[in-house]
């Protein structure tokens, strides 16, 4: 999508949204928060110069958020800002998470504008789920709301008698990747160049398209998935004098399915990756092409106590290819890569007081990731929660190369 | 609860014809449960009411919730459905929840988020636990089977001007409570009052009937409060706009509306 197309969108989304009102709106709603977070390294590192090194985050945010809806209902919006006073980066900003308009019939909607959308069943593992994603803010221990981006899309939603179908257009928005302005890890492209990442140009190269279709059997929920999207990591390669980063494209298709076993929740998610820039697996800048899959079994233990636990695996299609491309200094990765992750969480004194553990567990690459938080509402407009980020293993693994990173967190909002 | 209206209904019938013409003899304590039950949690085809939950720690502290309520019976079975769509406080605005309620096996349940925009299902072995930090369980919401409890027929009283049956219930399954007392109103059947005792007979939780409305032809407690004796905590809960057979669909039960909340029906 162009800068155009992109501008209209968001004109037409406004444009929907005064027409809301204006035809009629019961009143618009006000609502939203104040909140500060500080995260500080935990480990005394050499940090190099321009990072921010004791405390990688450190903010102070308020976000306003607005919706509104027609008498009859058949149309509405919501926006949500954040006004951002970024401390760790000595930044101001002001940040649009969601702007959109909603047209409604018996049938179907149509949603245009920026707007959070989430498939899959995986719990912070994501196979058929390939929108955009805020990588700092999960490793600082910002609250799970800010895990996801909007993107910036029109979504239609179609509902022809038992199935769901959703159809999702969108511009390209890449994930929000650890950088080293914030991060420290070890880097195996030639230092001293300077980097750009290129986004893709105009025209259809910026045009994404999603869809997924759903619907119950019996207890069981199943859903196919099909996108037509890019990698929203950059692929970073030398060209001439500097690293580019480019966002090559990727196919998916994939299926998942979650109904209840025993006392608990079975979900299951599988999913094809295609990488079409590098078909035969021979570009090490480029993601090979994968096949990945989820087992999660989440139930309760005992009052106010679940668990849930799940495991993921990718399996690299073109293994031979790649470690015979793989550039020397480059860490090589296994052919099947393995993850089991673990989540406890327990509710105290009349559920105003949360304590949640997540643990990734890297089983080939032998790292992990362990998130404890312990959250108190003092009220029903006020809470606090701390936390950590703990990183650890082998370095070479994906979290292990973030051990440098670990962090504990505070986090305090105030809803109004 | 299948096998409740299919035996506990002829057996009243029966019952009725029998004992029409001479002094009307008091009907079992399972008969006046299934009634109470039928009568709390199943009136209409099908509901929609606003419910406000006041929870109050022992300091006096208040926390509040506001939600709207949805449900629909879906037929006979027992089986029933359940929309809760949260209006406050602030943080959890717009996360709804929905149930899919089976009276002999555990429910299906599924959250949604609205700032993830994540719908997840959840595991619902909990009818026990408590439902949103209240003093109420799961089950105190949308109710329980029959064959939880053995019932015996205590006595007849009055209780606040109504005349009740005063039935008292024993869990068959190990449970939080020894044995709960209920007052049963013998014309309206709702309960008016509740006690739960630990296995030493001391009180554990008491529910109480506030108030009580006629909205059509059911009667609705529109004011109820569960107090903890042990921690002092309770929860006081008003129900307003109560509408019965308002014509709701099943589909509104669906994802598709958890994620979208029915504006017709949510305001």
């Amino acid at each position: 999508m162009s800068q155009a197309v992109r501008i209209a969108a968001n004109m037409a989304a406004a444009s929907l949204a005064l027409a809301s009102i204006a035809a009629g709106a019961e009143g618009v709603a006000w609502d939203g928060f104040a909140q500060s977070h500080v995260a500080g390294r935990t480990s005394r590192v050499a940090c190099p110069a321009g990072i921010a090194c004791d405390f990688p985050a450190a903010e102070l945010r308020g976000q306003l958020k607005a919706e509104g809806r027609n008498s009859s209902g058949n149309a509405g919006f919501l926006g949500r800002f954040d006004l951002l006073r970024d401390v760790a980066l000595d930044d101001t900003r002001l940040v649009t998470r969601e702007l959109f308009g909603d047209l409604t019939s018996e049938k179907a909607t149509a949603r245009l504008g920026r707007q959070v959308i989430t498939w899959g069943v995986g719990d912070l593992l994501f196979i058929n789920d390939t929108f955009p994603r805020d990588w700092v803010a999960l490793f600082t221990g910002q609250p799970m709301q800010y895990l996801k981006l909007g993107s910036d899309a029109l979504k239609l939603n179609a509902f022809p008698g038992a199935a769901n179908l959703e159809l999702v257009i969108a511009g390209f928005r890449p994930d929000n990747t650890p950088t080293s302005r914030r991060f420290i890890f070890a880097d195996p492209l030639p230092a001293g160049l300077p980097r750009r990442t290129v986004e893709p140009g105009h025209g259809t190269g910026k045009m994404e398209i999603s869809g997924r279709i759903s619907g119950y059997l019996h207890h069981w929920e199943l859903a196919g998935y099909a996108s037509r999207t890019r990698y929203r990591s950059p692929a970073w390669r030398v060209m001439g004098a500097e690293i580019a980063g480019i966002y090559p494209r990727l196919n998916t298709v994939g299926a998942s399915l979650t109904g209840p076993v025993g006392k608990g929740v079975l979900s299951l998610e599988a999913g094809y990756y295609d990488s079409p820039q590098d078909r035969d697996g021979r570009d090490p800048a480029i993601e090979n092409s994968q096949f990945r899959g989820l087992i999660g079994y989440s139930r309760q233990l005992w009052e106010d106590a679940t668990i849930g636990l799940q495991l993921y695996g990718e399996w690299m299609r073109d293994y031979a290819a790649y470690r015979e491309t793989l550039p020397a200094g480059f860490p090589a990765k296994d052919r099947l890569r393995q993850v089991a992750t673990v989540r406890f969480t327990q509710l105290f004194a009349y559920q105003t007081v949360t304590f949640n553990l997540f643990a990734f567990l890297g089983l080939s690459e032998e790292d992990r990731y362990v998130t404890p938080s312990l959250r108190y509402a003092f009220s029903d407009n006020l809470w606090a929660e701390v936390g950590a980020n703990l990183f650890g293993g082998k370095r070479n693994g994906m979290f292990g190369s973030m051990q440098d990173n670990s962090n504990i967190y505070l986090t305090v909002r105030h809803a109004f | 609860m299948k096998p409740l209206r299919r035996i506990a209904l002829p057996l009243l019938a029966a019952a009725a014809v029998v004992t029409a013409p001479g002094r009307a003899a008091d009907p079992s304590a399972d008969e006046i449960v299934t009634r109470s039950l039928e009568a709390f949690y199943y009136a209409g085809n099908d509901m929609r009411a606003k419910v406000q939950m006041k929870l109050i720690n022992p300091q006096g502290k208040v926390r509040e919730r506001e939600m709207t309520m949805l449900r629909i019976n879906l037929g006979k079975s027992g089986d029933q459905r359940y929309y809760l769509y949260f209006h406050g406080p602030a943080d959890v605005k717009g996360t709804s929840f929905l149930v899919w309620k089976y009276p002999a096996k555990e429910d299906d349940r599924w959250i949604f988020v609205p700032t993830l925009k994540l719908v997840k299902r959840i595991a619902a072995d909990d009818k026990r636990s408590s439902f949103v930090g209240s003093d109420f369980t799961y089950e105190d919401v949308s109710g329980r089977d029959l064959d939880d409890e053995t019932h015996a027929l205590v006595r007849k009283e009055n209780l606040g001007g109504r005349p009740t049956y005063v039935v008292e219930g024993k869990p068959k399954a190990s449970a939080d409570y020894s044995r709960r007392l209920s007052w049963i109103d013998s014309e309206r059947w709702l309960p008016l009052r509740e006690e739960y005792l630990d296995a030493r007979n001391e009180p554990l939780r008491t529910f109480t009937a506030d108030k009580v409305e006629q909205t059509g032809k059911y009667w609705t407690v529109t004011a109820r409060s569960m107090k903890n004796l042990q921690s002092g905590h309770r929860t006081e809960v008003v129900y307003r706009e109560v509408e019965y057979d308002v014509g709701l669909k099943q589909d509104i039960f669906t994802e598709r509306y958890l994620r979208d909340a029915p504006s017709q029906w949510v305001r």
